[in-house]
């Protein structure tokens, strides 16, 4: 599924919703999840997942084609955790 | 860093403050989209958000496990677990917004 048959989908629930509103509620929704990450919170969906921001510690890594050692700066990387709920309904619980 | 927890009320009142809709619609709008992306991953369905991310299902195989306290052998059921891939966008804001 991709993000138009989302879309698609609520639309299609919601007669009474302009398409163009189904597609800003759908895209507030993913850019408030990004907003708040890029921010450092964590956004807590309880039965779907969290989104957390993990941090990485500065390393000394290596370019794989020269062998030469680079440092690389600490960062913070996007991290999901899947929720109980969703876990269980994968594994048809 | 301030380290605040969002929830679905949040994402609701994002849906309220962006279309004229009613708190209580914007909340079920909210549980909608969760409850699709959730049926496709469920149906086994690959999830991809444009600009966002990634979510699929991975089968794991069976194999055996140890109980780390006691190191007994336990069988681990062969199992779908799901794995996020955030965009290169998402990837980029996070480590760009929590830089010192």
């Amino acid at each position: 599924m991709i993000r138009s048959e989302l879309i698609q989908k609520i639309a299609d629930e919601n007669p009474h919703l302009y398409q163009r509103d189904v597609e800003r509620i759908v895209n507030t929704i993913f850019e408030e999840i990004t907003e708040a990450m890029a921010e450092g919170h964590r956004v807590e969906l309880r039965g779907f997942g969290a989104f957390s921001v993990k941090k990485r510690d500065a390393r000394v890594g290596r370019n794989p084609r020269t062998g030469d050692a680079v440092q690389v700066e600490e960062k913070h990387v996007p991290f999901f955790k899947t929720g109980k709920l969703l876990r269980d309904r994968l594994n048809g619980n | 860093m301030s380290n605040k927890t969002l929830t679905r009320m949040d994402l609701s009142e994002a849906v309220f403050r962006s279309v004229g809709l009613s708190r209580n619609d914007s909340a079920q709008l909210v549980e909608s989209v969760l409850q699709h992306m959730s049926d496709a991953l469920v149906r086994g369905e690959q999830v991809k958000i444009s600009s966002f991310g990634t979510f699929s299902v991975r089968e794991k195989a069976a194999r055996v496990g140890r109980n780390p306290k006691t190191g007994e052998e336990v069988p681990i059921n062969p199992r779908r677990v799901l794995t996020f891939r955030p965009s290169h966008l998402m990837k980029e804001r996070v480590a760009e917004g929590n830089k010192k």
